[in-house]
């Protein structure tokens, strides 16, 4: 049986397709157009899934979207009857497009399937399991355990905003939902608005921001206290409500009332792109720590509801990673399995799980010996050394090839230890947003002006950003305070006592660069001003070359733990074909690139000429 | 045809029988705003 799964028309559209309960491959369609949170119809990663699992359209047991547009017209109309009169523009805008476009979905999922392959309406089924359910079964059926809770958190899908279920053996069942206007994410998003962030894509920038904000400044406890007495309550059974009157996204484009916040906080709204002051550090870090409490009451809400064992988690607000470390601090489950595309994209395979579980009611088995279901992520296209020939040739670029692997690996080991930084393309393209190893930039987390370079010449992004880093599993707990799987680089914690280097009494009152260009530790490049750090552990059975390599840069150097991020620049989706990633090496100021077992080398390459301005290609994110 | 079959069974799944004579309304408004853009125009506004 094989069944294919879609997001699409909100943000981040993707497909994956399962085969006999296999997820074989998953991709979002950014990663073909280039367009960054690409919303269209998902045609290339379609035609990719398909083609992977050597299927067509019509043989195919079914088509899954991943929610139900008349449920959400629903919440629509009854949103607006609520509000009215307020809100009267926003109907009379958004009505025509319901009417004319999103009520069809339907019609129009056909039509566009059709023009990937003429299909028979007839034969092929379309199903639309709930939004929250897709992300439920998005986190449990990939998940290791037979019998867990699951908690999703989010904006909004069609009503629910978040959901604790019970997932045993092929069942899920919702226990309690929390609907809109009442919305986790939706409170997060409004404060990354505030901040001057793009709602739905700078969320995580926000969470970035946080710990500049100083913890002991009576501003953040203030900020505290006045989330809690206007903007949010917190109620015991883990649900929240959030006072509507300082909020504008339900009736209105924007998030909040900017004049009413400006009046409760005492700052304005803050330009986008600027050096963020420390108000609004502390402002971020008042919101983050609301929201780690929020997910927290959930978390034990879920804990005591199911009374399980384990939790499996997504949603939007699961990629938050620093909530989702306290999660992992308070004990309250086992272990926790949170789905590396928690956001939309991944509510394609929750789709197609939720159709081959659910809907035709199939066996679902755990392989004991795999971590999880989902290879590491590593679910997206690969690309053959014919492919980096034909590159190469395209571009006249040289390259050296390594037919010894171990040779390659010790060769870029000493080049990262070197200080170089290396575009890293491997195997498999990762679902989901963090780059994982396979189409990376890796770096050396040792050296303190590593972040400000990558930032700065290479990401092209703001400074106060921090980077992430990649760690073999066996050692994790050398470097931090964590003795656990973390595959997905979606946990926070802190970095090792002994290898954190004090800061000075006066270190809080420093601005925000004083304090990123502090020695943090002995691998500075991945420590957060607080110290924390956003780990992802390197498997030897998911990632066997990203594996060798930190052996190998460990033999080297003593270390095991390098800087990880995404092989992009800023506002640019992830690089997926090697051409992608050529072009992105060659517009920055990255030292080497390997692909395969190609490593081309900067200073070998010819001189590289655009016609236009690249920068202008990406709007900022 | 399938679009009506799948309203009605959300409706009547949802027991939201207020929402139709509203739904109803806008789809006619929707049509009305179709067709006023085709060669039946003339026909439609003669009505009014």
């Amino acid at each position: 049986m094989t069944i294919l799964g879609i997001s699409a028309f909100y943000h981040d559209s993707a497909a994956a397709i399962i085969q006999d309960g296999e997820v074989l491959a998953a991709a979002q369609e950014e990663r073909f157009t280039r367009i960054k949170h690409d919303a269209s119809f998902p045609v290339n990663a379609i035609k990719f899934c398909l083609q992977y699992a050597g299927r067509s359209l019509n043989d195919l047991d079914a088509v899954v979207f991943y929610e139900k547009p008349f449920l959400k017209f629903e919440r629509l109309l009854e949103t607006y009857y609520a509000f009215a009169p307020k809100g009267l523009r926003s109907f009379l805008l958004s009505m025509p497009v319901w009417i004319k476009e999103k009520l069809f979905l339907k019609k129009i999922i056909r039509d566009e399937l059709n023009t990937i392959e003429k299909t028979d309406k007839r034969k092929l089924k379309l199903l639309f399991p709930e939004h929250h359910l897709s992300h439920a079964a998005s986190a449990f059926y990939v998940s290791p355990f037979e019998k867990a809770a699951i908690l999703t958190i989010d904006g909004v899908g069609e009503w629910s905003t978040a959901s604790i279920c019970m997932g045993e053996g092929n069942k899920i069942t919702v226990l309690k939902e929390l609907n809109f206007p009442h919305s986790p994410g939706l409170l997060y998003s409004a404060f990354t608005y505030y901040c001057g962030f793009k709602v739905n894509s700078g969320e995580y920038k926000l969470m970035g921001l946080a710990p500049y904000g100083n913890p002991h400044d009576v501003q953040v406890k203030k900020f505290v206290e006045l989330i809690k007495k206007h903007l949010v309550s917190l109620n015991e059974d883990g649900s929240i409500f959030l006072h509507q009157q300082y909020f504008n996204y339900a009736t209105g484009s924007r998030m909040v009332d900017d004049a009413q916040w400006e009046k409760l906080f005492g700052i304005p709204k803050r330009k986008p792109e600027s050096l963020p002051e420390q108000s609004y550090c502390n402002l971020a870090l008042a919101v983050q720590q609301v929201t780690e409490e929020i997910v927290l009451n959930m978390a034990r809400e879920a804990k005591k509801i199911t009374g399980a064992d384990y939790l499996c988690m997504a949603g939007g607000v699961a990629l938050n990673s620093v909530a989702n470390g306290k999660i992992h601090d308070a004990g309250l489950f086992k272990q926790l399995f949170i789905q590396p595309a928690a956001g939309d994209a991944g509510g394609a395979l929750g789709a197609a799980c939720a159709g081959y579980y659910i809907y035709f009611g199939r066996e679902r088995k755990i392989d004991p010996a795999k971590m999880d279901a989902l290879q590491g992520a590593y679910l997206g296209a690969d690309y053959a050394d014919q492919d980096v020939l034909m590159m190469s040739r395209k571009y006249n670029a040289p390259y050296k090839h390594f037919d010894d692997e171990d040779e390659l690996l010790s060769k870029t080991a000493r080049l990262i230890a070197t200080g170089a930084v290396i575009g890293w393309h491997q195997g498999r393209m990762e679902f989901g947003p963090r780059a994982l190893g396979a189409r990376s930039i890796l770096a050396d987390a040792r050296d303190g002006e590593m972040q400000k370079k990558v930032n700065e010449k290479i990401k092209f992004r703001e400074s106060f950003r921090p980077f992430a880093p990649v760690v073999l599993m066996e050692d994790v707990s050398d470097y931090f305070e964590h003795d656990d799987v973390s595959p997905y680089m979606l946990l926070v914690k802190p970095v090792k006592k002994n290898r954190q280097i004090a800061f000075p009494d006066n270190f809080q009152s420093k601005g925000l660069l004083d304090k990123l260009y502090y020695q943090r530790s002995d691998i500075p490049a991945v420590t957060h001003v607080d110290y924390s750090a956003r780990l992802q552990t390197v498997h030897k059975e998911t990632n066997r070359r990203l594996w060798k390599l930190l052996q190998a840069f460990k033999r080297y150097t003593g270390y095991s733990v390098m800087i990880n991020t995404s092989f992009n620049v800023r506002g640019e989706p992830i690089v997926n074909t090697p051409e992608d990633a050529y072009r992105c090496f060659m517009r920055t100021r990255m030292d080497y690139l390997v692909i395969g077992d190609f490593i081309f080398d900067k200073k070998d390459q010819p001189e590289w000429k655009e016609k236009e301005d690249w920068q202008k290609e990406f709007s900022l994110d | 045809m399938e679009f009506l079959k799948d309203l009605w069974s959300y409706i009547r799944g949802r027991r939201k029988w207020w929402l139709l004579p509203l739904i109803i309304i806008l789809l006619l408004i929707g049509l009305l705003i179709v067709l006023g853009g085709t060669s039946i125009a003339p026909f439609i506004y003669t009505l009014f």
